[in-house]
This record gives structure tokens, C-alpha cells and sequence, in this order.
């Protein structure tokens, strides 16, 4: 008896009919008479015990402004459910609801209160159902949230221009100092870019989680992070790849200008949103750490063309890849855009920063042989870039935590 | 990375330095009144006027208040015949010459609307909250058939004198569900008491709502000295149909069972007299029998606006025990009576409700509508 699995017949050699139809048919005809019976018969009346329905409500965005609070609210109950009434600091104060009646499962109303804020004071907001329960909405800081305006604009560019395009731009200005590199050089920054996207990584992966915990729990938060940032990367190497073998010189740094321009769009969501609720006095000192902690992204982003020689046009452009995104993400932010979209937009740059990890790992594998071995990437040069980004990445990370 | 903007958010002193903040919170004005709509199957608009002729009543409050009515007639039970429905029972005579009053109460588990849209699954005597406000005279013998149709078991606990037997306590009266039990006693002291259920736990019990008002009114024979004040106060006597008397139980509800309530009422139904102010009749005196039974808090208040008050603590003496009061407080299960006039008064809407800010704009606060006379 030859036991070889590769030498078992095909299960099958008549070619596919009619009758092979009819049982992909069959599976699907029984699946829905047993939904029709479960729904038509009520047969899970049965387990109706009279309890209320579970009931859920996140509120999404909060607009402040001189009518009072406006908010945005998504349910997420069993049943369709109805707000009744609403607290602003445990007191009842009318309301509009908008649409207003019971909201579905899923669905999101405007809540219009019009209640006398107090400019830099926290305030409540107490949702109560018709079956009593209530969800509670905190508003830590009261300012007036920011309206589209041309000037608002234009300063939360400059904003985004300063912490996100001009440190990558000034890492790129090392480029002619790097050029003159000797192999162990190329590999140490190169390894250097792999440690500084690693803590890129962990960090957007930890704040997408964090802000998917906040989202209403019909994305099921962490599960839709981990999806999307799968999902970002496994696309970002099959475009990368679709030519065979992995990106290299101009290509690879623009991957990883990608990566990092999706983290920055990350960093200017949260600047944004912290605009939205009154953090418009960012301290000085919190921009310049911001700023002095993007530049090793530039020397990142430059690694890989040390070999080339590209165009002016190229240096601005991944510049602007890299950067720009930054004021993308702060002009979004400050008009209180919903946690789960935040959420969707760190896990895909989490995505795209793995997929250049990947990468450039195999470029410093491959080394300047064609011999692809992933023991390189522990040779000392390698390893001390590797420490060496990551080091960096944590003592700047130091000068914008509070 | 992103750490900072949600650990920036509590330190205002950096925050603000920014001066973004252009636009005023005070432009908001307090008294833009906006309504909820077409609220569920509660129909009427919130801004609802209730007396046309006098000014809107939301005035003294603004927008701060619920939104929408409640749907009496599905409860059963109105807050403002509440006022003024007394259960007397029915009354025999016995072989002594006493008189005999009977009352018939049931337990029921019933769901009721406790403030716009809101539904509190209740437990209650005679399908009400508060349960009926009893009313004998000092001296007669009180036999109360209690049948409890509930899901639980539960108790008429009466406050007054009566014998350990009658305590309507764990043994001695808390009965199971189906089953019927009859409290006899004497009725004594003369007062405003209370009767609530003392099944255990105690507090589920209470904030349930099985609670009600227990007048005995003095018998003017047994009190020479204040005779006519005896008389006032006795249901029935041409004495006492001079005043207003009115039954106000200072009650709340925690509808999400966290221990602390999201509804203060008077007589149940948030900001009930506050949308259907109580008219009174500026020429009668007003006598309210008023019963603190609030859960989860120690102590509740009366303030009245506008005028002062005498009162009688647990209304067991015929003198006050406070004269020229505007505010009194009122420990759980603690009673009494408030005498006031309007007689001196422009007609006009009077507020009342609880010192205690935070339970007023949670529910306990409403208005007097005085009147010239009630037509
Ligand atoms: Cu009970």
C-alpha cells in the first residue's frame, strides 16, 4: 500500500453537471426553511422571559455651539430603542431629537439640547430610555466646536505642515550625507527605518484599539481593527509585488512614505480632534517633540534611494506622501468625526506600516548579493539600526506624552 | 503617540491658553424653549399650555424640564385627583357604640409611566403610586383586608399604634402571594402617618412603590382645649370644608437600579404640577399632608415661594411645632402638616419644590396656580 498522500486519485474525474449544482442548491434550500421556521413558527418565543431588552447607545460627535449641544448618537440594542428623556449635569432639560422616534438597531440620531454650556467647564449628558436605563456622555472640556473656516483652515495646515511635512522634508535633506554610506551604513539605516516603524506599529495598532473601545459596539471594535489592518497589508504587498520579487529603490520608499503618510493622517486626526474639544493652545513644546519625532521618518524614507538617484520632484513628492496626509487628518479631526472612522483609518496605516516593515526586511536581507537570507538582519550593523530606531522613536515619544 | 490629546483634555489651564474659543457659551439664551415633538405615542408637544390665563408656567424653569406628558388614564391613576382622593373605607357600627372602618387593599405588579415615555416596573397598592391615602378618626377600630395579587410577598406596615401582631413585619403579617391577611387596630394617634410595605429587602420594597398616606384626624370631642382646630382638620365637618386639603407624597424612582434615583417627584409623576399646576383658591386656607418616603436619599425638602407656612410635625399636636416657615426637611418615613393662606396674594403662579437643586431639576418641583376663585 503506497500510504504517499500525493498519490491518492482525484476525488472526483467526472467534470462538473447538473447534479453537482444541486448539491451547492440543496445546502441553501435547507438553511433557508430553517430560518422560516425559526421566524414563522416564533419559536423562540419560548425564551422570552419578560426581561427588558438589552439596550446600548454611544454618542459619536458632540457640536457645541450657541443653541447649545448637539448629539450624535448610534443604538445598538436588541430592540429598536427610545430615548424619553435627557440629563445635561442631572437635570432634565428638553430636547430634539432628529430623526426623532425609536432608533433602530444600528442607526444614529441628532440630539439637540438647548442647554446654557459653560465655556471650559466639563458637562454630563444623561440619555434616559423608556425602560429607565441610561448611558452617560461626558463632555471633559466645553468649548465651541470649530466651524469650517477659511483661515481655521489654513492655520490647522500650517499646523499639519510643521508636525508632519517638514520633519520628513528635513530628514530627507540628510539624503546627500547618507549617499557617500558603506554597506554597513546602508544596512544600519535601513534597520534603523525597520525599529522606527516597528514603535509606529505598536503605536497605531494600541490607539486604533483604543479608539475602536469607544465606537459603538456593532463595529465590534477590536475585531474590525485587526481585519482592516490585515486586510491594508495583505493588499499593500500584492500591489508592492504584483511585478514579482519585492519593491525596491524608488518603489519601496514610496511604500514606505505610504506607511508612515497613513500614520501621520492618524497623528493629524487625533490633533484634530483635539482641536475639536478646546487643546487649540497646543503647547509649544508638544509640537516641537511631535516634529523632532517625525524626522527620523525622512531618514527612513531615504534609506532605500541612497543607491538611485531620484528627481528633486521625487524628494517632494514623498515628502508630501509621508507628511501631507497630517493636515488631511487634522481638517477631519477638528470636525469630530466619529471613533470607529478613526479607528478604521489607524488600522489601515498599521497595515501599511507592517507591509514596509516586511519590505525592508528583505531588502536588508538581500543586502547588495542577491543571497536573500533573513539571518543579515542580526548581523551587528543591523541590530544596532534596529535599537537605534527604536530607541529614538521611544525617547522623542517621551517629549509629547503628558 | 496620540496619548497627549486625550491627556491634554483634563488639564484646561494648558488647554485654554490657546484662546480658540471665540464664541460665548453665555449667547445661549436659557429660555429658548425647544420641543420634542410628536414624542412616541405621548402626542402632545411639550410645550403644552395648561392654564390660559396666566402666563406659561416653563417660564420659571425654561428648557429645563421633561419632555412630553404622561398618559394618565394607561396609569390609572391621575396626579392630580391624587390631590385630593381620600379612601374612607366603608364604615359599621359595632356592639360598643365605636364605629368600624374597613379598607380593602391589593398588591399588584404593575408597570406605570413616571415621567414622559418612562416605564417603571412598579409594585403597588390598589394599582397606584402612591397607594390610596387612607382617612379615619381618632378612635375608631380600623380592620384593613389585604390581598396580595403581586409576584412577591409583601406587607401593610402601618405607622400609628397598633400590637406586635399587627407590625406587618416578617411574621407578623408579610404574607405570600395569593394569600390575604386583615391588620386590625385601634386608630391612634391623631396625625398624618403612613403605611408602607416591610417585606425584605426593605428598600426594593419602598422604591417600588408600595407606600401611601395614613391620616387619622382628630376627634373634636377628645380635645376641648383646640376644638375648633379639631374640627378643621376632621374630614367631613363644615369646619374642614373650608380649607383645601391636599395628599402630597415626596417620592423618587431609580429606573436603572443603580442605587441613586433618576426621577424626584411629588405624588410620583415628574414635573407633574409643574406642567398642570395645583389651582388653589386664594380665599381658602391650604393644609397639606405631606410624607417624605424618598429612597436612596437621607432627607427630602418642602420650600414654599412667595408665602410662609405653620407646621405640625408628624401632625400628632393641634399647635404647630414650627411657626412662619418657608422651608421644612423631612427624613424618610417623616410627616406632617403645612398650613398656609394666599389670602394676601395677587393671584399668580407660586413654585414649590425641594431645596435640594439637584432634586427639583430632577423632577420635585411644581406650581401653585392661585385663583381669584375656582370655576
Ligand atoms: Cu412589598
Amino acid at each position: 500500500m503506497n500510504e504517499n498522500p500525493r498519490n491518492f486519485p482525484p476525488v472526483s474525474t467526472t467534470a462538473p453537471g447538473p447534479r453537482h449544482l444541486l448539491w451547492l442548491v440543496l445546502p441553501l434550500i435547507v438553511l433557508v426553511a430553517a430560518a422560516l421556521w425559526l421566524l414563522q413558527g416564533d419559536q423562540l418565543r419560548g425564551f422570552n422571559n419578560g426581561a427588558p431588552p438589552v439596550e446600548n447607545l454611544t454618542v459619536e460627535r458632540t457640536v457645541l455651539d450657541e443653541d447649545g449641544l448637539r448629539l450624535q448618537v448610534r443604538a445598538g440594542s436588541s430592540e429598536p430603542m427610545t430615548i424619553a428623556q435627557v440629563q445635561v449635569d442631572s437635570a432634565y432639560w428638553q430636547f430634539r431629537q432628529e430623526p426623532s422616534g425609536a432608533i433602530s438597531r444600528g442607526d444614529t440620531a441628532w440630539v439637540a439640547i438647548p442647554f446654557p454650556w459653560v465655556l471650559g467647564e466639563a458637562h454630563k449628558v444623561t440619555f434616559v430610555t423608556n425602560t429607565g436605563a441610561t448611558f452617560d456622555h461626558e463632555i471633559p472640556v466645553a468649548v465651541p466646536t470649530s466651524k469650517v473656516s477659511g483661515g481655521g483652515l489654513a492655520s490647522q495646515a500650517l499646523l499639519g505642515a510643521f508636525v508632519g511635512i517638514l520633519p520628513v522634508a528635513i530628514g530627507l535633506l540628510c539624503y546627500p550625507a547618507l549617499r557617500g554610506a558603506g554597506r554597513n551604513a546602508m544596512t544600519f539605516l535601513l534597520a534603523m527605518t525597520v525599529g522606527l516603524l516597528a514603535f509606529l506599529l505598536v503605536d497605531t495598532m494600541i490607539e486604533a484599539l483604543e479608539l475602536a473601545n469607544e465606537a459603538a459596539p456593532v463595529f465590534q471594535g477590536a475585531v474590525m481593527v485587526v481585519l482592516v489592518a490585515a486586510a491594508s497589508f495583505l493588499a499593500l504587498v500584492a500591489i508592492g509585488r504584483r511585478h514579482g520579487g519585492s519593491p525596491t529603490g524608488l518603489a519601496l520608499a514610496t511604500y514606505i512614505a505610504i506607511g508612515i503618510g497613513l500614520h501621520n493622517f492618524g497623528e493629524g486626526l487625533a490633533i484634530g480632534a483635539a482641536f475639536a474639544a478646546g487643546a487649540a493652545g497646543l503647547g509649544t513644546f508638544l509640537v516641537l517633540g511631535f516634529a523632532l519625532h517625525n524626522i527620523t521618518e525622512g531618514i527612513g524614507i531615504a534609506a532605500p534611494i541612497l543607491n538611485i538617484r531620484p528627481k528633486i520632484v521625487h524628494f517632494l513628492g514623498l515628502a508630501m506622501l509621508a507628511g501631507g496626509p497630517a493636515v488631511l487628518g487634522i481638517w477631519l479631526g477638528s470636525l469630530a468625526v466619529a471613533p470607529h472612522w478613526t479607528a478604521i483609518a489607524l488600522a489601515v496605516g498599521a497595515g501599511a506600516i507592517a507591509q514596509v516593515i516586511v519590505e525592508v526586511t528583505a531588502l536588508v536581507a538581500k543586502g547588495h548579493d542577491a543571497r536573500g537570507d533573513y539571518t543579515r538582519m542580526l548581523n551587528s550593523a543591523a541590530f544596532g539600526g534596529l535599537a537605534a530606531g527604536l530607541a529614538f522613536m521611544y525617547v522623542t515619544a517621551m517629549l509629547v506624552k503628558i | 503617540m496620540l496619548r497627549w490629546t486625550q491627556a491634554a483634555l483634563s488639564r484646561r489651564s494648558l488647554l485654554l491658553g490657546g484662546g480658540a474659543a471665540t464664541i460665548g457659551a453665555t449667547t445661549i439664551c436659557a429660555s429658548k424653549t425647544v420641543a420634542q415633538e410628536g414624542h412616541g405615542d405621548h402626542g402632545a408637544p411639550a410645550t403644552v399650555q395648561m392654564s390660559g390665563t396666566t402666563p406659561s408656567q416653563h417660564s420659571a424653569h425654561g428648557a429645563m424640564i421633561t419632555v412630553g406628558t404622561v398618559d394618565s388614564d394607561r396609569n390609572g391613576f391621575h396626579p392630580t385627583e391624587i390631590l385630593t382622593d381620600w379612601y374612607t373605607g366603608t364604615v359599621t357600627d359595632l356592639p360598643d357604640g365605636r364605629k368600624l372602618r374597613t379598607f380593602e387593599i391589593t398588591a399588584e405588579d404593575k408597570e406605570i409611566e413616571i415621567a414622559p415615555g418612562v416605564m417603571f416596573p412598579a409594585w403597588t397598592y390598589n394599582g397606584r403610586v402612591p397607594g390610596p391615602a387612607l382617612r379615619a378618626t381618632e378612635g375608631e377600630r380600623l380592620r384593613i383586608i389585604f390581598r396580595n395579587f403581586g409576584s412577591h410577598p409583601h406587607s401593610m406596615h402601618f405607622h400609628g399604634i397598633h400590637s406586635a401582631r399587627m407590625d406587618g413585619v416578617p411574621g407578623a403579617g408579610v404574607i405570600a402571594p395569593g394569600d390575604e391577611f386583615v391588620y386590625e387596630f385601634d386608630a391612634r394617634p391623631f396625625g398624618c402617618h403612613l403605611y408602607h410595605c416591610h417585606a425584605l429587602p426593605l428598600a426594593r420594597h419602598l422604591h417600588k412603590g408600595m407606600y401611601g398616606l395614613f391620616v387619622v384626624d382628630p376627634d373634636p370631642a377628645r380635645h376641648p382645649d383646640h376644638q375648633d382646630v379639631a374640627k378643621s382638620r376632621l374630614l367631613g365637618s363644615p369646619e374642614n370644608a373650608e380649607w383645601q386639603e391636599l395628599a402630597m407624597i415626596m417620592n423618587a424612582f431609580d429606573t436603572n437600579f443603580d442605587g441613586e434615583n433618576e426621577f424626584y417627584a411629588c405624588n410620583t409623576i415628574a414635573h407633574c404640577y409643574a406642567k398642570e399646576p395645583i389651582r388653589i383658591e386664594k380665599d381658602r386656607p391650604v393644609r397639606i399632608y405631606l410624607v417624605n418616603i424618598t429612597e436612596f436619599d437621607p432627607i427630602n425638602s418642602f420650600h414654599l415661594h412667595g408665602n410662609f407656612f405653620d407646621y405640625f410635625d408628624q401632625g400628632t399636636t393641634l399647635t404647630p411645632t414650627l411657626r412662619m416657615v418657608d422651608l421644612i426637611m423631612q427624613c424618610q418615613a417623616q410627616r406632617g402638616l403645612l398650613e398656609f393662606t394666599y389670602r394676601e396674594h395677587e393671584a399668580g403662579l407660586y413654585m414649590f419644590h425641594a431645596h435640594q437643586s439637584e432634586f427639583t431639576e430632577l423632577g420635585w418641583m411644581g406650581m401653585f396656580d392661585v385663583v381669584e376663585t375656582l370655576s
